[in-house]
């Protein structure tokens, strides 16, 4: 039986091993040409299943964000005022919502092509931008842009920019806002709030 | 009996204007009390009728259709395109840009179909705002415009010259015959209801994603126009545009660079913060990486092989 679980436990940790070796342009595309595959054949995600389009999501596209970097980000100084309580609640609520909108995005996009420009990165470079296009047709492409940094365990997405505006820099603003007029729980509470709002309307 | 309706809209605008001003103000927005009441002003419109008439237009026509429909109007505007490209200095862009309307108007049969993208002459995205911009223009107090959204001074006076040059205006404007008027209005009404059509999925986006719709647009709208100046490539973002550095993050950053100097030996080698100090500007996000993250991946990135 030991030896079952650690034959299992080797099993699954093997991709972890090769993920570390994967290059953060090869990483993107291959999660993205994966994810929009799944898009494309699954009859429920057509027709509109946010469900489970968000399992999609969590299972294949987040793994390779490193929320807390995106939040502490998006907060500004105010990341340090928080206690390590509230740092927790403000990534687990940030997440929620990125999810969220996250498959919004990507199913108004699942019919669309996707071309990567090739990376501009040294070899020894902790950090790297990974640029992408999304062709739509009669329309200018639209480019979304993954700020990555290289962790222990792999390459981690940090920030995207859609179109040149930047995720984080966008919530920054908003974040800051709602810190200077309810403080730190205040913003919590709105994005909790804001979160059950868009569960609610969802199951309706 | 439009001067009254006019003068009742401008009072409510400046009621609203002057009670919901709240928080501190952000200083690209002086004006940010109106600007809010005419962004709500919109999002009625939008809701109550441009939105569902957008929604039905995208019920009723097939892809083929919409897509024909934005070239048409693409192929257009690649005219004033390509000629702010040339306002800017840019004269690869601006014959790229006016071989795509060769191409499109008479292989594209009138600009139905987008055989120059097909060609590998790409589609651009200029206006006279940028051209402004690229002349030196600064982008003057952010302006909420009435139905057309997210401007600014720079912007909105880039705007009227465009709307002025915009092709389906100057083509039919000195027309004869009074239907031509019809047509024109009726062509603008279509590009107005397409391109509101083309926005639906970024709009549904933005719904979900932004606690106060208001601030997101606005920074989405300033990162979005730098970008576009910069024809995708802008420069770091830079320490004006940011708050000022909060001074625990900068004596963070200050303790991080003398922990690093420690940590070199050799004599004559520039210490980190000596070449921190006088000379490299401070970057406002490097800042707030290195207080976001823990010391030693600071070290590491600083200290690895360059």
């Amino acid at each position: 039986m030991q030896r079952l679980i650690f034959a299992l436990t080797a099993f699954l940790l093997a991709p972890l091993a090769l993920a570390q070796e994967v290059a953060p342009d090869a990483l993107v595309r291959s999660v993205s040409q994966e994810v929009l595959d799944i898009m494309r054949k699954d009859k429920d995600i057509q027709s509109g299943n946010t469900k489970k389009t968000m399992d999609l999501v969590e299972t294949k596209v987040l793994p390779h964000f490193d929320f807390a970097h995106m939040t502490a980000l998006a907060m500004g100084p105010n990341w340090r005022r928080a206690t390590a309580d509230q740092q927790k609640v403000l990534t687990d609520q940030f997440r929620t919502l990125l999810v969220r909108t996250y498959s919004t995005a990507l199913s108004s996009y699942k019919n669309h092509t996707i071309d990567f420009k090739p990376l501009r990165a040294q070899p020894g470079d902790t950090e790297v931008v990974v640029k992408s296009e999304v062709k739509q047709p009669g329309q200018q492409a639209v480019t979304i842009d993954y700020s990555m940094e290289k962790t222990a365990a792999s390459w981690k997405v940090y920030d995207v920019a859609v179109g040149g505006v930047s995720l984080v820099t966008t919530y920054r603003d908003t974040f800051t806002n709602e810190v200077r007029q309810g403080g730190i729980d205040g913003l919590i509470r709105s994005l909790s709030d804001k979160n059950r709002q868009l569960e609610t309307a969802e199951k309706k | 009996m439009i001067r009254r309706l006019a003068a009742l809209a401008a009072a409510a605008v400046l009621a609203t204007g002057c009670a919901t001003t709240g928080g501190a103000p952000d200083p690209r927005d002086p004006w940010e009390g109106t600007n809010r009441a005419v962004f709500s002003f919109n999002d009625g419109l939008d809701r109550t009728l441009i939105k569902p008439t957008a929604e039905a237009y995208r019920f009723v026509t097939p892809q083929i259709v919409r897509t024909g429909v934005t070239n048409f109007f693409g192929n257009l505007q690649d005219i004033w395109i390509g000629t702010n490209q040339l306002l800017q200095g840019k004269v690869e862009y601006w014959i790229n840009d006016w071989a795509r309307v060769l191409f499109n108007t008479t292989f594209g049969i009138g600009g139905i179909l987008d055989i120059a993208s097909e060609m590998r002459l790409e589609k651009h995205d200029e206006d006279f705002g940028q051209t402004l911009a690229v002349w030196g223009a600064p982008f003057g107090p952010y302006v909420v415009l009435p139905i057309f959204g997210p401007s600014s001074v720079r912007d909105a006076t880039g705007f009227a010259v465009d709307f002025y040059m915009y092709p389906t205006f100057w083509i039919l404007r000195n027309a004869r015959p009074e239907h031509w008027v019809s047509w024109r209005n009726s062509l603008a009404g279509l590009a107005f209801v397409n391109g509101r059509a083309n926005a639906l999925a970024a709009t549904d986006v933005l719904e979900q994603a932004a606690l106060d719709r208001y601030a997101y647009v606005r920074s989405a709208y300033f990162q979005r126009r730098v970008n576009q100046i910069h024809d995708g490539n802008p420069p770091p973002e830079k320490s004006a545009a940011v708050p000022a550095i909060p001074t625990k993050a900068a004596a963070d950053l200050l303790e991080i660079l003398d922990a690093l100097d420690k940590e070199r030996v050799g004599g004559g080698a520039v210490t980190a913060r000596e070449t921190f100090e006088p000379r490299v500007p401070i970057n406002y996000d490097a800042v707030l990486a290195a207080s976001a993250r823990p010391l030693h991946t600071v070290a590491e990135a600083d200290s690895g092989p360059r």
